[in-house]
């Protein structure tokens, strides 16, 4: 088999595997817990024959393992079992929401990883004056506010005091795509903000690396321009580290997602998986749980793979 | 240490008011934590010098008890996630061997669930109170500082003076404990501010979501979501409490920047 094939290979079975874990440890984390579940969900005050009741319907008789591969084999079966709060098929409810989800992020990742790139590119040009030290500014900046707190700023200043959009994020199948996406104004700009100063602060630090490298020096030397060098010598060099650090901060962005969408009370995944912790409501949260690590793995072994097919070494075999 | 650049003592000056702050909040906080004293959200005047919040409690009382509970959660879980992470990755790069292999690979695997994801579904079982947050927050968190005194230790433990010390008969918690530690001291204590920074985000965020220190306790992240629906009336007391938190992560990430940077030009460099 051809090397590249076979390290893409073995990445992929090592996603899959790494997937299984993860979802081994979700299982276990909400059952090899001090105490019972199902009093915790009902509270001290629960009596009894309520007790037995849940026990019986969560399968809580059942040894754990064998609960562990009936949940799995269910969702690998797209069934994630039914809401404790409302009775409601998990899957179906999540679907909408899950795909909610994809558009904010989409429209994120669409803004942010261009504006990242080029700006990361300003500040290696003009590395050690003022571009890039206002550009590190911000990012440190960024990098120290939580999430919530650009939300509300933008919220405050934007939604309320200049009114140029909406302040809560409401998103219906009516609408038509110009609609929703002003309605989705804010919290992109704010998912963007947070992505954007690890991604820069990454591609800066990736294509400084690639300059030090001797043939950067040669294309000094012949005179070329500086921003030729950069865009002709060193980013293509560059590209599978920044591939990595767009597929990391992706990763991130669909974590961020969730504290984006409760300030913005946007009806997706994230506000879901929290309204479902403070109730309590186990299947929901495993189920949750779930996608966000398939997503997360999923992202970080398209840039394993990604970086494996950009390293021309590994495309000639000796 | 008269060299101190400007934005580390900046960053000192800021970290050090927090705490103390968060130390002496009895005595300084003007009312009570829990006291209702005024009407809702009243602006900021003499008697109350940030306003009310969402009930008619004085913020600037709750602020500053706020900003206690949030410090104490960050560095109690700071220093749990420091003491097992790197006692682990030294015991790992000592031990080496399967050990190693087990407590790595176990590592990769809990960093592999989003820290957030993960911690919410423990906390969807567990019940949320102070010391659960630190204990999910802070073994969350040894994950990464195991990594870093993990990938330290392994280099310190070829060096000749650990060498020297094995021959000499000393046992692991010398060789640990009077070896490795002392060396690789200044690269933790760097990542000790992030990691500080990192666990008063999370559990800010935590609270935000109604998932953290719960009321009537007062915490940063929780002032926000009390008294986050007045934005929409225009009212900025939800952005007191995230301005906070954003002074408080901006100076410690100055100082730890300034003690990185010390760090990596006493050895020459090496990062």
């Amino acid at each position: 088999m051809h090397p590249v094939l076979k390290l893409v290979a073995q990445r992929l079975a090592l996603g899959l595997l790494l997937l299984l874990a993860a979802s081994a440890l979700i299982f276990a984390g909400t059952m090899i817990l001090p105490g019972d579940v199902a009093q915790s969900i009902l509270g001290q005050s629960a009596t009894p024959e309520a007790l037995a009741n849940l026990r019986a319907e969560l399968g809580l008789n059942d040894p754990p393992v064998q609960r562990y591969f009936d949940w799995l084999l269910g969702a690998v079966q797209g069934d994630l079992g039914t809401a404790l709060t409302n009775g409601r098929d998990i899957a179906e409810s999540l679907s909408q929401r899950l795909s909610n989800t994809l558009f904010l992020a989409f429209w994120a990742a669409v803004i942010s990883v261009p504006l990242a790139i080029f700006l990361g590119l300003i500040a290696v040009r003009y590395k050690d004056r003022w571009p890039d030290k206002l550009i590190s500014a911000v990012t440190l900046a960024s990098i120290s506010i939580p999430e919530f707190l650009i939300g509300y700023l933008l919220m405050f200043f934007i939604a309320v005091q200049l009114g140029w959009a909406p302040s809560v994020a409401m998103i219906g199948e009516h609408m038509n795509l110009g609609q929703k996406l002003q309605s989705i104004a804010l919290p992109v700009i704010v998912l963007t903000l947070v992505v954007l100063a690890h991604m820069m602060r990454m591609t800066r630090a990736a294509i400084l690396n690639v300059m030090q490298s001797a043939y950067i020096e040669t294309a000094e030397l012949k005179g070329l321009s500086s921003f030729h060098v950069i865009y002709r010598h060193a980013f293509p060099n560059a590209i599978a580290p920044i591939v990595n650090v767009v597929m990391l901060n992706l990763a991130y962005l669909v974590v961020g997602v969730v504290v984006v969408e409760v300030v913005f009370v946007y009806p997706g995944m994230g506000q879901y998986l929290v309204d479902h912790v403070s109730k309590r409501d186990v299947p929901v949260v495993q189920a949750c749980g779930l996608i966000f690590a398939a997503v997360y793995i999923g992202l970080n072994m398209i840039a394993d793979i990604v970086s494996i097919l950009a390293n021309p070494r590994l495309r000639h075999p000796k | 240490m008269k060299t101190i650049p400007i934005s580390a003592m900046i960053g000192l000056f800021f970290t050090a008011l927090y705490f103390l702050m968060a130390i002496f909040a009895p005595l300084i906080a003007p009312y009570g934590m829990a006291e209702i004293v005024g009407d809702v959200w009243e602006p900021s005047s003499a008697e109350f010098l940030l306003g009310t919040d969402n009930i008619g409690r004085d913020l600037l009382s709750r602020m500053i008890y706020g900003g206690r509970t949030t410090i104490f959660i960050a560095t109690a879980a700071t220093i749990l996630s420091f003491v097992t992470g790197s006692i682990l990755g030294f015991l790992a790069a000592v031990l080496g061997g399967w050990m190693d292999q087990v407590l790595s690979r176990f590592v990769d695997l809990i960093m592999s669930i989003p820290t957030l994801i993960f911690a919410l579904v423990v906390l969807s079982v567990m019940p949320v109170t102070i010391p659960t947050l630190i204990l999910v927050m802070g073994l969350l968190d040894s994950t990464r500082v195991y990594r870093l005194a993990r990938a330290v230790a392994v280099d310190i433990n070829v060096m000749d003076y650990v060498e020297a010390a094995k021959l000499r008969g000393e046992g692991r918690g010398w060789i640990i404990f009077r070896e490795i530690l002392p060396n690789a001291l200044s690269p933790l204590v760097a990542e000790m501010g992030l990691r500080f920074i990192f666990a008063v985000l999370f559990v800010s965020t935590l609270s935000f979501l109604g998932l953290g220190v719960q009321p009537p306790q007062a915490d940063w992240g929780g002032i926000v979501k009390e008294n986050k629906d007045g934005i929409v009336y225009g009212i900025p007391a939800a952005l007191i409490p995230a301005f906070a938190i954003a002074t408080l992560a901006i100076s410690v990430n100055l100082v730890a920047d300034w003690v990185l940077n010390r760090t990596t030009s006493l050895k020459g460099g090496r990062g």
